[in-house]
């Protein structure tokens, strides 16, 4: 009789785990916990952890989030999707932190038509056969130097000087500028580069001065970008100094100190989302987001990354709540619906930017994704 | 361009130009006595800013791990030959000199760790750290292949700085360093700001080279060496002990790497990768002069330095290309006016 009532139970046991699974929404997270990209990519899990302690469930149904690690190699990255998608039946596919291993997982998206929100900048051209797979949820280079480039434009500045990095990262920020230049932004005046190597820059700080103009503009990244501004503060130069997101960055501040003081950057909102006035779109999610990753991780969220993780979720959510109309999950048509209400929603907010994907685009953001913030003594502080 | 900005440029390239003298008489050293081009020198500078900036920030210098890990490993391949050719009773010896002299100060860094020590003890336990490491990898790595050909000497140390610039990424992650500034003042000579760190570090190159001048001239060891660097073989025939006199050029050049390290820590930021660079600069100094002249390795690379900062005034963009280009005429130069002397391999 006991053997009875446990093998009944088990086998109801097993039928409710049956059905529990098939009500289960499946995403699958890659990002680089180790290798070369994991100083990003763990930025990356920590908004990952935020975003699920943020909301894990979608109209009582249970999401269930995968995790793999990998190692900032592009072909680990191609078969964690590729696991995920055949061995996991995923729904949607998150990922990950280097823009090799991002484009690796596109490709495997496409090929299998599963979902796919890529937390790096990728460009890869939208396949013949119909619309792509994949969206990228980052702000675009071109967009982050424009956006800087209109407020020098606001702040009345007509001239500025350039130096950048002498790789193509120098060349975006440079092209980016000579583009708002000619939309009638701040004249272009000198085109210097550096390497990230180079012991010295007083030449390329030297020609600048020469050229005198009102304002600087910086083509560099992180702990190297201060260079040039040390640089010209040394040669007497007293213009304001411009900047991208690449200085967002805590070395940057430290080895800046009082020569990076002032500077202005475009950054995603997320970086000050506590100094956002309360009509911003980014206040409220921004804030749940602060919140949620302090509670998961311990400490404070001080890098754009994780917030790209967490918009990627929330713009999963959003899409996988008109899908539940449609069909069920772990099925090809619920992928399919997934997919289709990514581009059919409408300004999805999320910490970085308001969304409007369309199949004709990877990027969906525009100019409200980035605000402007200002160095003051050792902090961002926004500028309105 | 006018007088003052060349003025500026002559300046700061004169500063650049003496890191690279240091580091090119340094490949010149090591390169006439042992005929090792030592590809990861400029590593080892780097590295010294790195741990020089680690112990700044507090933190436990992954060179201490490196330089206890290299000594356990060559205590070890030297006991082996000693036992293996019976010499037993120089062990206690080889245990003194590779691994209880490299680990003291590696010991004293890891006991502090934490604490902010005064700048000349941080500057001196700094150096003291880097010592070991290229005698060390010279017992490791280039001592069993020490009669190989010049070309195959050159291949391991290609090899041997990937290796070592891998390590770096591991021990002091992907972030630039930059340290405090030893000196803090500028005065005007002539209507051009100078600031006296270049002073310091002009200093600093003509400081070494006249104690290596005076080592060479002077002292026993120094003309053991240099006889050493004129004929192995008969050096050998002499007394003079060429495994001695290579360990002795390892150490000479690692002070002036180490140097090197520390004067550049303040004026860059340096990243693990970053010594490759310098020191191929440096290289271009050392083939001026040849890889056997040090006056004109010291006039080459200064050359080099002042070249870099013009070329970097005029064109940006193509500085690498204009420094590293003069290599072409420097190198026919040489090619047609040198004797052709055939290197004498069955001496």
């Amino acid at each position: 009789m006991r053997k009875l009532v446990f093998g009944v139970s088990a086998f109801a046991g097993l039928l409710l785990a049956g059905t529990a699974h098939a009500q289960e929404i499946t995403v699958g997270f890659v990002t680089s916990l180790s290798g070369p990209a994991s100083s990003i990519g763990l930025n990356y899990e920590k908004g990952m952890n935020a975003a699920y302690a943020y909301q894990s469930e979608l109209g009582g149904v249970k999401i269930k989030l995968i995790k793999l690690d990998d190692g900032s190699d592009p072909s680990q990255a191609t078969k964690n999707a590729r696991k995920l998608v055949e061995q996991d039946k995923v729904d949607v596919m998150i990922g990950t932190s280097s823009a090799p291993g991002t484009n690796a997982m596109l490709t495997v998206a496409n090929e299998l038509k599963v979902p796919f929100f890529a937390v790096s900048p990728v460009s890869v051209p939208i396949p013949a056969d119909g619309h792509p797979w994949g969206i990228s949820m980052v702000q675009t280079p071109p967009l982050m130097v424009k956006v800087i480039a209109d407020r020098m434009k606001r702040d009345g500045i007509k001239t500025v000087g350039f130096i950048g990095f002498s790789d193509s990262w120098g060349d975006l920020v440079y092209n980016g500028a000579k583009a708002a230049e000619a939309n009638g932004g701040p004249k272009v005046l000198t085109n210097e580069r550096y390497a990230r190597t180079d012991t010295s820059v007083t030449a390329q700080a030297l020609k600048v001065v020469a050229a005198s103009p009102e304002a600087f503009i910086n083509g560099g990244s992180a702990t190297q970008g201060a260079l040039p501004l040390l640089e010209l503060r040394k040669l007497g130069f007293k213009g304001p100094f411009y900047g991208t997101p690449s200085l967002l960055n805590r070395d940057f501040v430290r080895i800046g100190a009082k020569a990076a003081e002032g500077t202005q950057v475009s950054a995603g909102p997320v970086v000050v989302t506590s100094q956002l006035p309360n009509d911003h779109f980014a206040k409220k999610i921004g804030t749940a987001f602060h919140d949620s990753f302090k509670k998961v991780n311990g400490g404070e969220a001080d890098d754009g990354f994780s917030g790209y993780a967490f918009d990627a979720w929330v713009v999963f959510l959003e899409a996988a709540k008109v899908a539940m109309t449609k069909a069920k999950p772990g099925t090809q048509e619920f992928r399919q619906a997934v997919m289709d209400a990514v581009y059919a929603n409408k300004n999805v907010a999320g910490v970085h930017a308001v969304y409007n994907f369309t199949p004709k685009s990877y990027f969906g953001v525009d100019e409200r994704s980035l605000v402007v913030v200002k160095l003051v003594d050792g902090k961002w502080v926004y500028q309105p | 361009m006018n007088a003052q900005i060349a003025a500026i440029l002559a300046i700061d390239g004169i500063a650049s130009g003496a890191i690279y003298v240091l580091i090119a008489i340094g490949f010149v050293l090591i390169f006439a006595v042992t005929r090792i081009i030592f590809v990861p020198f400029g590593d080892i500078a780097a590295f010294t800013a790195l741990t020089l900036a680690s112990l700044e920030n507090k933190h436990l210098p992954g060179t201490v791990g490196m330089v206890a890990f290299l000594a356990v490993l060559a205590t070890l391949m030297e006991i082996f030959s000693l036992w293996r050719s019976g010499a037993t009773g120089k062990i206690p010896r080889a245990l003194l000199f590779y691994l209880v002299l490299p680990l003291i100060p590696a010991a004293v860094i890891w006991l502090t760790a934490g604490t902010l020590l005064p700048t000349p003890l941080r500057l001196f336990l700094t150096v003291a750290v880097i010592l070991p490491i290229a005698p060390l990898l010279n017992r490791i790595v280039y001592q069993p292949i020490a009669d190989a050909t010049v070309l195959l000497l050159l291949v391991v140390s290609v090899a041997l700085h990937f290796a070592m610039s891998g390590l770096g990424l591991l021990f002091f992650g992907p972030e630039g360093v930059r340290t405090q500034s030893l000196v803090d003042f500028t005065t005007i000579i002539a209507g051009t700001p100078v600031s006296g760190q270049a002073m310091l570090i002009l200093g600093s190159a003509i400081f070494f080279s006249f104690l290596l001048y005076l080592f060479f001239n002077f002292t026993l060891y120094g003309k053991a060496l240099h006889a050493t660097a004129i004929n192995r073989t008969g050096a050998r025939l002499m007394g003079i002990r060429p495994q001695q006199a290579c360990t002795i050029a390892f150490l000479l050049s690692s002070v002036l790497a180490a140097v090197s390290g520390i004067l550049i820590a303040p004026v860059n930021t340096i990243f693990y990768d970053s010594g490759f660079l310098i020191g191929l600069k440096s290289f271009v100094g050392a083939i001026i002069g040849g890889m056997v002249s040090f006056p004109v390795t010291a006039v080459g690379s200064m050359f080099v330095g002042i070249l870099e900062g013009f070329a970097a005034f005029l064109s940006s963009p193509f500085k690498d290309v204009i420094v590293f280009s003069i290599l072409i005429p420097v190198l026919l130069w040489r090619s047609y006016t040198l004797v052709h002397a055939e290197e004498e391999d069955e001496e």
